[in-house]
């Protein structure tokens, strides 16, 4: 109990010598998300940081076993909201393994369009939040935040004319994809991502050549090759680091093997590599956008008949893991299959997760300030952390 | 029948008159600054509360007046509710030496430039004790950070103001608005290279002494949330924002006049005081400018910034001056 008539001291929870513990999160202006990270500063130095998950658990991986393969897709979603579309995709791939489903080849193309959308949005966000981590909400970073949200808007009004939905869209399906485009949306697609191209150039110029955002990023946050290998980090993480691995070239998938595009790696492995990793991305994402639409198949957008019932997909007894490369690195999803309608046990692999990982390692021995560009370089969504 | 009026009488209508105009334009600035904002970020800003949003700021005030006033149960209590006043009253108090015209201000002291340097430092005291009273980490780090980053860009500060008093050889700040009437390029900061140079530099140091980005550690609301006011609601944090407004509006007062010619401009001379206005609005839109398009910089960056090159450059700036001042006055 607090004793009223000692309640005039400032409590500083002395755990050393000049130790100060500081929770920030899991409400915080910097958490991208309900992140709890309790830091130990000496001053304002971090010495030792404890990441604290679960505030956003919602047991998707149990309800997957009480939905069908028809509509867990648009649930799967919810798992990493900002990079919807690349969880349906791991999800019905790894149910079209189990069933040896084919794929139609303009069912593919258009999953590769969309994921390519998704990750150029899902970066918009990134750039948006993470530049305003260091900038401030009232600041310069709120000024590239909203550049960001503006370009993005671009993005959802192209899903929500595809599918209805902005957030979470239900776009994919077993077998195919649910929609076909409608009239003149390859033609407002080609547009977005030319707008989208020349926006890029624009913020780089705003970043790049401004010291101040230089000396925020630079050397911060560095992440080896070697430690980023044995934690096991994924993504523009791993090619930050001067990893040069990707699903889509290593493993091809949905006919990735089709289009030309450059895996961009970075060698110094701070906050900075990651951005220039990051920023490279949406252009190879525009390239691999623009070959898609060119050559972009007729035919079927799915090799299953259109949906009538929930429990119309059934896929035989078997085992499956499929990954594919999301905005934050491998998501995968490992399906257990009874030969019913619905999942015996499902496994998210969310890439975010193993990437926070990485915080304790790197965060130690930075100010407060690089804490929260550190955390915003690594770019969490703990949708999939939690899950 | 004229009544012989004690020497004090017009000193306090002046003094009450120049508060209250400052309180307006506090809250006129506030309205112009988020447009700005919006503006430069493609957003229109506040639009909805009378003719393009032009109510929004007396809608804010009522707000603020109407909110509960929280006090922490483990805060300091004298010290957390003491501490809003003691931080607006020094920034309030910048205004009275400032002369808005030839002779039209509260007190034209003879020290003028020295009583606004020293009373703008003053802040630091509310500062601090806003901080430590609220009896919060973030406050008591972003209290901690205050005093380092006011102590480390004082001094940058001062000797970029004091480049002007060196080429008008007086700290009456209404001597030094007057050296520099009659024409465009008798304004210090067309004064060659010396007047470039000390105008830029005092733009840096009053960007960190008013706590904006890229200066504004003391916030930083991404790791600090709010830093020294995050405990604050009401009334309270009203007078810590109108302080922190009235510091800037003062400090843009001071930049117009040492560098920018005060009330000099083009018409008759009744117009003096709106040339004033309008050369501080465009100090303040430029501190504004920069604060929307830079972000925030490390504490230690800050104070390396500070004690390694503004420092340095201002005092060498200032010898420089000086010997310039003695040679063409044929000194030696």
């Amino acid at each position: 109990m607090l004793d009223q008539n000692k309640t005039t001291r400032v409590e500083m929870d002395w755990s050393g010598p000049e130790r100060l513990q500081m929770n920030m999160g899991p409400q915080h202006p910097s958490a991208h998300g309900v992140f709890r990270a309790i830091v130990t500063l000496e001053g304002e130095t971090v010495v030792a940081v404890d990441a604290v998950i679960g505030y956003l658990h919602r047991c998707h991986e149990k309800l997957s076993e009480t939905l069908t393969y028809a509509q867990y897709p648009s649930i799967a979603s919810k798992t990493d909201y900002v990079a919807a579309m690349t969880s349906e995709f791991a999800y019905v791939m790894a149910a079209e393994e189990i069933g040896k489903f084919e794929v139609p080849k303009r069912a593919q193309y258009l999953r590769v369009i969309v994921a390519e959308l998704q990750r150029i949005a899902s970066h918009l966000l990134w750039l948006g939040t993470w530049c305003m981590d260091m900038g401030g909400a009232l600041g310069g970073g709120a000024t590239i935040f909203l550049y960001c949200i503006r370009e993005r808007e671009l993005v959802l009004d192209l899903f929500e004319a595809l599918v209805g939905a902005r957030l979470l869209y239900g776009f994919f399906q077993v077998g195919g994809t649910r929609y076909d485009i409608p009239d003149g949306w390859a033609q407002q697609c080609r547009q977005t991502i030319d707008v989208i191209e020349s926006r890029i150039e624009e913020y780089e110029q705003m970043l790049e050549d401004n010291a101040f955002f230089l000396a925020r990023a630079k050397g911060v946050g560095i992440v080896s090759r070697e430690l980023a290998l044995d934690v096991g980090i994924a993504g523009p993480l791993l090619r930050g680091s001067g990893i040069d691995y990707d699903i889509r070239r290593n493993a091809p998938y949905s006919s990735y093997q089709d289009f030309d595009f450059t895996v961009p790696t970075e060698q110094d492995g701070d906050c900075y590599a990651r951005y220039k990793v990051r920023m490279q991305e949406f252009r190879q994402a525009v390239a691999i956008i623009r070959q898609a639409l060119d050559k972009l198949p007729a035919g079927p957008i799915s090799s299953r008949p259109a949906l009538k019932s929930v429990a119309q997909i059934r896929i035989p007894k078997g085992e499956a893991y499929a990954r594919v490369e999301g905005p934050r690195g491998e998501v995968g999803s490992y399906i257990v299959s009874d030969g019913s309608a619905k999942p015996y046990r499902m496994k998210w692999r969310g890439a975010s997760f193993s990437n926070l990982a990485i915080l304790p390692h790197i965060i130690p021995g930075h100010k407060v300030a690089d804490v929260v560009a550190i955390m915003g370089s690594v770019d969490p969504v703990f949708g999939e952390v939690d899950r | 029948m004229l009544v012989a009026l004690p020497p004090w009488v017009p000193m306090v209508i002046s003094g009450f008159v120049v508060l209250n105009v400052v309180i307006g334009l506090v809250t006129y600035i506030t309205l112009l600054e988020r447009k700005f904002a919006a503006r430069m970020q493609s957003r229109i800003g506040p639009y909805r509360v009378g003719p393009h949003g032009l109510l929004q700021p007396i809608a804010d005030a009522l707000k603020l007046m109407m909110k509960e006033d929280i006090v922490p149960t483990a805060a300091d209590r004298r010290i957390y509710n003491l501490a809003p006043i003691v931080f607006l009253i020094p920034c309030m108090l910048i205004f009275a030496t400032i002369p808005f015209a030839p002779g039209l201000g509260v007190a034209d002291l003879n020290i003028g430039i020295l009583f606004f340097l020293a009373v703008s430092s003053m802040e630091i005291v509310g500062l601090f004790m806003a901080g430590w009273g609220s009896n919060n980490k973030y406050a008591l780090l972003s209290a901690m950070r205050a005093v380092n980053q006011i102590i480390s860009y004082d001094l940058p500060f001062i000797f970029s103001a004091l480049i002007p008093v060196l080429l008008t050889g007086s700290l009456k700040l209404g001597d030094i608005a007057a050296a520099q009437q009659g024409s465009l390029l008798k304004w210090f900061v067309f004064y060659p290279v010396i007047g470039q140079l000390s105008f830029i530099m005092f733009i840096v140091a009053t960007l960190a002494a008013e706590n904006r980005v890229p200066f504004d550690i003391l916030e930083a609301e991404s790791e600090l949330v709010a830093g020294f006011r995050v405990e604050y609601s009401g009334m309270k944090f009203a007078l810590i924002q109108l302080g922190e407004y009235a510091h800037m509006i003062g400090s843009s007062f001071l930049g117009a006049l040492l560098f920018l010619g005060a009330w000099s401009g083009p018409g008759p001379e009744a117009l003096g005081p709106a040339w004033f206005l309008l050369k501080m609005v465009l100090m303040f839109l430029l501190v504004t400018w920069i604060r929307w398009s830079f972000v925030r910089i490390r504490v230690d960056q800050i104070l390396a910034l500070s004690w390694k090159a503004l420092l340095p450059a201002t005092l060498g700036l200032l010898l420089t001056t000086a010997v310039v001042v003695v040679w063409r006055t044929g000194g030696f």
